[in-house]
């Protein structure tokens, strides 16, 4: 997840380790499979191309960060994802499993690993927060203790569990987004998608949603996609990483030369093509005109 | 797409709805506290409106033709006639009007709505079939509560006639009464539950269709609730003609 870079060999002969220690890693086939895979995929509504083609490929506990203009099929390929649209011609791959021509029930099973944040939080404005977090184990008629229990963790990790009772007409944007967050976390999924969560958020509170997605990349292992067409999201997701320090604290550092970020990168559409995929500093060093106009906001 | 395709398209999309929710029926989950719930809004929640349709209607009958019966002195058939007239057909083509302006705008509003908020995707994403939990208790309720509906419209109606029978026109109100009793027989009274049952149908599936398919944002909810009202309605008036005649047939109604 993360490397090191001198110190790595230190650490190794310090701790001695031995062989059996990496046989582990590689006894745990589940690292191996991606945790998504689109092959080839084509979509279009009507006349109009929404997918080009697109391939590409997460890695468990990867973080990619899907960048685009609006309408350049971003949201798109995470609602495939999730089977809320099917692709013209193709192949998703869900933790190793072709899920291109999925039923509808057949996809249910396979929500229940995956954790959805809509933009806008898209909670259910007739329930409360509690019962919008509790909503899936209500579903699956889970008993009231646990719900409450998963409930009030699930808010203690988005900070927001003084707002438990209220309904969504009262919170801000932003608590909108942290209840959505704390919803799609209930059931611990091991993939999360993350649909612009920050669009229209004032700085701070876009801070505070990526710090949520950092926490579950480098704590808790969880894959990612994090679509988004902000630079200062990828700046965040791309070189800060979370940690504990020895209070218990979790605090966010920034990658330099002692620790360097290889779990997350990201792809760039356009026109519902892959025009870019890699790290980004990689992105940043393109001499693309659309790359650097998307970057730096200005003409070449 | 030409109108006659995008009729075809959507009496098809509506058939699918109506099968896939009432199958969704015979495996859980099924949610019938939901069900309940839209049951006292379809119904009780109806109920005022439908009363009072019901009773202008009964009054604004005998307003209409109790002085072609008097003319040629038949006034006192005329409990019976206007029994007849609300039993068979007044009373569900109308009571289901009211309902599909009533309750059908407000399941397309509400569904319109959380289409465009990404509530139903939210929905699917945390594993619950929007089919299941919105559209087949929604489906039940009016199927379950517009025979209801109808059967309280008739008694209003008829109290309607009574009352304009016999304030602006001096009948007593036992004959008002005896006429109808006479008037009206078992065949009208399952012909009448009958068509609420098929209506109840059509103006849920084609109200939660229209929902579910809301494009456009907020200005695309009024029209799928617009399009509901009137679709649905259009509807009504369409199978009320085709139902009339399966009942007529059925039963033989309307013979000498």
């Amino acid at each position: 997840m993360i490397s090191t870079t001198d110190e790595f060999e230190d650490i190794i002969a310090e701790e001695e380790l031995e062989p059996s220690d990496f046989e582990d890693a590689v006894d745990q086939p589940n690292r191996v499979k991606p945790a998504i895979e689109f092959r080839d995929v084509h979509l279009s509504f009507d006349d109009k191309k929404i997918l080009n083609g697109v391939s590409f490929t997460i890695k468990r506990g990867e973080t990619k960060i899907i960048l685009g203009r609006s309408g350049g099929g971003k949201s798109t390929t995470v609602r495939l994802i999730l089977g809320l649209l099917k692709p013209d011609s193709g192949q998703i791959l869900v933790d190793g499993e072709d899920i291109t021509d999925y039923s509808e029930e057949q996809m249910m099973h396979v929500r229940q690993n995956i954790g959805m944040v809509f933009q806008e939080g898209a909670l259910f404005d007739s329930l409360s927060v509690y019962e919008n977090v509790a909503y899936r184990l209500i579903e699956q008629g889970v008993s009231e203790e646990i719900i409450d229990h998963e409930v009030r963790r699930m808010l203690q990790f988005v900070d927001l569990e003084d707002a438990i009772d209220k309904m969504p007409i009262e919170l801000s944007g932003g608590m909108r987004r942290r209840v959505g967050i704390a919803r799609a976390l209930v059931g611990d999924p091991k993939i999360v998608l993350f649909d612009e969560p920050t669009a229209g958020l004032d700085p701070p509170t876009s801070r505070t949603i990526c710090e949520l997605a950092i926490k579950l990349r480098d704590l808790q292992d969880v894959s990612s996609i994090f679509v988004t067409h902000e630079m200062k999201n990828l700046e965040y997701l791309a070189s800060e990483y979370a940690t504990v320090n020895e209070n218990g604290e979790i605090v966010f550092e920034r990658e330099g030369d002692k620790l360097c970020l290889i779990n997350t990168s990201m792809i760039m559409f356009r026109d519902g093509e892959v025009i870019f995929s890699g790290k980004d500093e990689q992105l940043r060093a393109s001499e693309d005109p659309y790359i650097r106009r998307f970057i730096t906001g200005k003409s070449v | 797409m030409n109108p006659i395709h995008k009729f075809l398209y959507e009496l098809q999309e509506v058939s699918f709805l109506i099968w896939r929710s009432l199958t969704s029926l015979f495996r859980g989950p099924r949610y019938f506290s939901e069900m309940v719930r839209q049951m006292d809004s379809a119904g009780v929640g109806s109920l005022p409106i439908v009363l009072l349709t019901g009773f202008f209607t009964g009054g604004v009958l005998i307003l209409q033709t109790f002085p072609t019966l008097q003319y040629y002195s038949l006034q006192n058939e005329a409990g019976g006639a206007i029994a007849t007239s609300l039993i068979r057909e007044l009373g569900p083509v109308l009571t289901a009007l009211m309902v599909s302006g009533r309750i059908g705008s407000a399941f397309a509003a509400e569904l319109g709505s959380m289409v465009v908020s990404q509530q139903i995707d939210a929905m699917r994403a945390l594993g619950t079939d929007p089919n299941r939990k919105l559209v087949a208790p929604r489906i039940i309720a009016l199927v379950l509560m517009l025979p209801l509906l109808t059967v309280a419209a008739d008694i209003f109606g008829i109290f309607g006639g009574v009352i304009t029978a016999s304030v602006l026109y001096n009948q007593d109100y036992n004959v008002f009464i005896t006429s109808v009793r006479s008037g009206i027989g078992i065949e009208d009274i399952i012909g009448g539950l009958l068509k609420p049952v098929f209506f109840g149908l059509i103006i849920a599936s084609v109200a939660c269709h229209k929902g579910l398919t809301t494009a456009g944002g907020t200005a695309g909810v009024g029209q799928s609730t617009t399009n509901s009202v009137v679709t649905a309605s259009i509807w009504v008036i369409i199978f009320d003609f085709f139902l009339s005649k399966a009942v007529g047939t059925i039963f033989d109604i309307g013979h000498l």
